[in-house]
C-alpha cells in the first residue's frame, strides 16, 4: 500500500469501487453538509468533496472533508491550482493529512471567469500535473517542491481528473499517461455521456497498459430535468452530451423527466462496468446527494466491501 | 510591442479637469502601431477634449506634442520647453512611458490617456494579439514556439485542461487554445515528443513574481 487510504485498499483488492461528490455549502452551515454527508453514509467508498467548484465560493474543502470524516466517511480532498501557490497548497495537504484526510484529487480547477468571483486573480502556479507530482514527491521521498525534506510527511492516495470528450481528442490518452507518470493512482472522468467516445477512450487507455497503473473511476452525472440537460450542454466547460440523450430528456413528460433522468445514469453505469479497464464509478449527483443512493441501489452497487 | 487603448474621455476628464493648461503627449512607437497613442490620435485626442470642454462653456489650453518614444530619456527631453508652460501633462504612452516622463518632470503632474493592455503583435491590421508576459525564462523552445504561460488562459505547462473544445478556450470561445495551438505545430514539426516529457513547475522568480525587474549592463553604459 502506498497511502492509508481505505479507497486505495478497496481499489487493491479488486473491488468494483463507488465514489461520490459532496459540493460544500455556500457559507457556513454545518447541518446542510451533515445532512448531504448523512444521505452518502454507508453506499460509498469515499466521498469526494469540491474545492469552490465553477469558482464559486463555498466553505473549504479542508474543513467539509474534515466535518464528512467525523461523520464516518473517507473523504477525498478535491485541491485546485486556481486559488492557491504552491506555499498554500503543500500547507493544506500538510493540514488536511494531520486532519486524517487520506485521498487527494489534483486539479487545475474551472477558470475564474465562470464563478462569482470574475475580477480575482487566477493563481495557476502550479498546473494539476505539477500537483500530482508534488503530493508523490512528499510521499514516497519526503520532500516538498524546492528539496527540502518533511519529516512527517502526507502519505496521500492520489487523485487526477481526466476529460476523455476534450479536444484535440487524440491528446486525451496522451494526457491520461502524463498524469499517471506523474503519480496518479486513480483518476476520474468528466461526466460520461457520449459512450461511443469513452469506450474508444478506455480502449486507447488499455491498449497503453495504463489501466493497470492507475484505477479509472467513470463519471456520471444524472439528470434533473431537460432543462439541467440543456444548461450542461450548452454552459459546461468540457461536457459533450450527444443530442439523443437530450431528445430522450424531452419526449418524457415534465414530472417523470427526474426519474428519467436516474434512468439513463443507472444504464450508463451498467455499460461502463463492463467495460474493460473501468475501476469504479465516481457519481457526481449535483446538489441532488439524496438520490445517490437509490442509484446505487438500482445499478446492484450499493452493497459496500468491508476492507 | 506594447499595445494599449484609449481610456474613455469621460475617464481622462475626471483626472484632468483640475488643470487649465494641459500637454498632450503622443508617442510614436509601440502605441503608435497599435493606433491608440501616435501622432494621429495625440491629434485627435487633444481635438476631442477640446470639443468636450467647449459643450461645457470651458477653454483649457490643449497643446499637443508627440515624442518617438516615450521611455527613453534622450527623446523624453524632447518636451522639456513646452512641459513648463502647462499645468499636467496628458500622456498618451504606455504604462512605460507615464513613469518615465513623471521620473524626468518631477515636479509635474503626469496622467494616462492610454490604458497598457499587452506584449502583443499585429496579427492583421486592426486585430492585435498578445503573446508574451515577460515571464524572464522563455520557454518557447519548447512549445514549438507558442508560449503556454501567455496563450493559455490557465498558465498549463503540461497540456491542455478539459475545456478545450474545437481549438477554443473554455474562458471564451474567441480565445484560441493555446495548447491546441502548441500540439498542431509540433505535429506539423514533426516534433510532438517535445511534450511526452513532464514539465516541473515554473520558476517565477525571474518574472514580476520577484518583484519589479531590472537590467543592469556596464557594457552599455557611457
Amino acid at each position: 500500500m502506498k497511502s492509508k487510504s481505505n479507497l486505495e485498499k478497496v481499489l487493491r483488492a479488486g473491488h468494483f469501487a463507488v465514489t461520490a461528490e459532496c459540493g460544500p455549502p455556500k457559507g457556513s452551515d454545518v447541518s446542510v453538509l451533515e445532512r448531504k454527508g448523512r444521505s452518502l453514509l454507508g453506499c460509498v467508498d469515499a466521498v469526494n468533496v469540491t474545492d469552490n467548484q465553477t469558482a464559486i465560493v463555498r466553505m473549504s474543502s479542508v474543513a467539509a472533508c474534515s466535518i464528512l470524516k467525523a461523520l464516518g466517511h473517507e473523504p477525498v480532498l478535491q485541491m485546485v491550482t486556481r486559488d492557491r501557490n504552491r506555499i498554500a497548497l503543500q500547507s493544506d495537504l500538510f493540514g488536511a493529512y494531520a486532519l486524517g484526510i487520506r485521498n487527494v484529487l489534483c486539479l487545475t480547477g474551472d477558470h475564474q471567469c465562470f464563478g462569482n468571483q470574475k475580477e480575482a486573480v487566477g493563481v495557476f502556479d502550479l498546473d494539476s500535473i505539477q500537483l500530482v507530482r508534488t503530493v508523490k514527491d512528499m510521499r514516497d521521498e519526503n520532500k516538498i517542491i524546492g528539496g527540502d525534506h518533511v519529516d512527517e510527511a502526507p502519505r496521500m492516495f492520489i487523485g487526477a481528473a481526466v476529460n476523455p470528450f476534450a479536444d484535440p481528442a487524440e491528446w486525451r490518452v496522451v494526457r491520461l499517461k502524463k498524469k499517471v507518470e506523474a503519480g496518479a493512482d486513480f483518476v476520474q472522468t468528466q461526466c460520461i455521456f457520449n459512450l461511443e467516445r469513452f469506450e474508444s477512450y478506455m480502449k486507447q487507455a488499455v491498449d497503453l497498459g495504463l489501466t493497470e497503473k492507475v484505477s479509472i473511476l467513470a463519471g456520471i452525472t444524472p439528470f434533473k430535468s431537460v432543462g439541467m440537460a440543456r444548461y450542461m450542454a450548452d454552459n459546461v466547460a468540457g461536457m459533450d452530451i450527444p443530442d439523443e440523450l437530450i431528445k430522450r430528456m424531452s419526449e418524457t413528460p415534465k414530472e417523470r423527466q427526474a426519474d428519467e433522468g436516474i434512468k439513463i445514469a443507472v444504464e450508463t453505469i451498467q455499460i461502463v462496468r463492463e467495460m474493460n479497464g473501468v475501476a469504479g464509478i465516481h457519481l457526481m449527483a449535483i446538489e441532488w446527494e439524496e438520490k445517490v443512493p437509490e442509484i446505487l441501489e438500482t445499478a446492484g452497487l450499493s452493497e459496500r466491501p468491508a476492507v | 510591442m506594447i499595445v494599449a487603448e484609449r481610456k474613455e474621455i469621460n475617464e481622462i476628464r475626471k483626472m484632468i479637469d483640475r488643470y487649465s493648461s494641459i500637454l498632450v503627449v503622443g508617442c510614436d512607437s509601440c502605441v503608435a502601431e497599435c493606433a491608440a497613442g501616435g501622432q494621429r490620435e495625440t491629434v485627435m485626442l487633444a481635438a476631442a477634449l477640446r470639443l468636450s470642454y467647449r459643450k461645457d462653456g470651458r477653454d483649457p489650453k490643449i497643446t499637443e506634442a508627440c515624442l518617438d518614444r516615450q521611455c527613453v530619456v534622450e527623446f523624453i527631453h524632447g518636451i522639456a520647453s513646452q512641459v513648463p508652460e502647462h499645468d499636467a501633462v496628458l500622456s498618451l504612452g504606455c504604462g512605460a512611458g507615464v513613469q518615465a516622463l513623471a521620473r524626468v518632470y518631477t515636479d509635474k503632474p503626469i496622467i494616462p490617456a492610454l490604458d497598457t493592455l499587452f506584449i502583443g503583435e499585429t496579427e492583421i491590421r486592426g486585430v492585435w494579439q498578445e503573446n508574451c508576459l515577460a515571464c524572464g525564462r522563455c520557454k518557447l523552445g519548447h512549445f514549438g514556439a507558442v508560449c503556454p504561460v501567455t496563450r493559455c488562459s490557465k498558465k498549463l505547462m503540461n497540456g491542455p485542461c478539459g475545456g478545450s473544445k474545437a481549438g477554443r478556450c473554455e474562458v471564451n470561445p474567441d480565445i484560441l487554445c493555446g495548447w491546441d495551438m502548441i500540439i498542431r505545430r509540433l505535429e506539423a514539426l514533426g516534433e510532438l515528443d517535445r511534450l511526452s516529457e513532464y514539465v516541473p513547475p515554473v520558476n517565477w522568480s525571474s518574472s514580476h513574481s520577484g518583484g519589479p525587474r531590472r537590467v543592469v549592463r556596464e557594457d552599455q553604459k557611457s
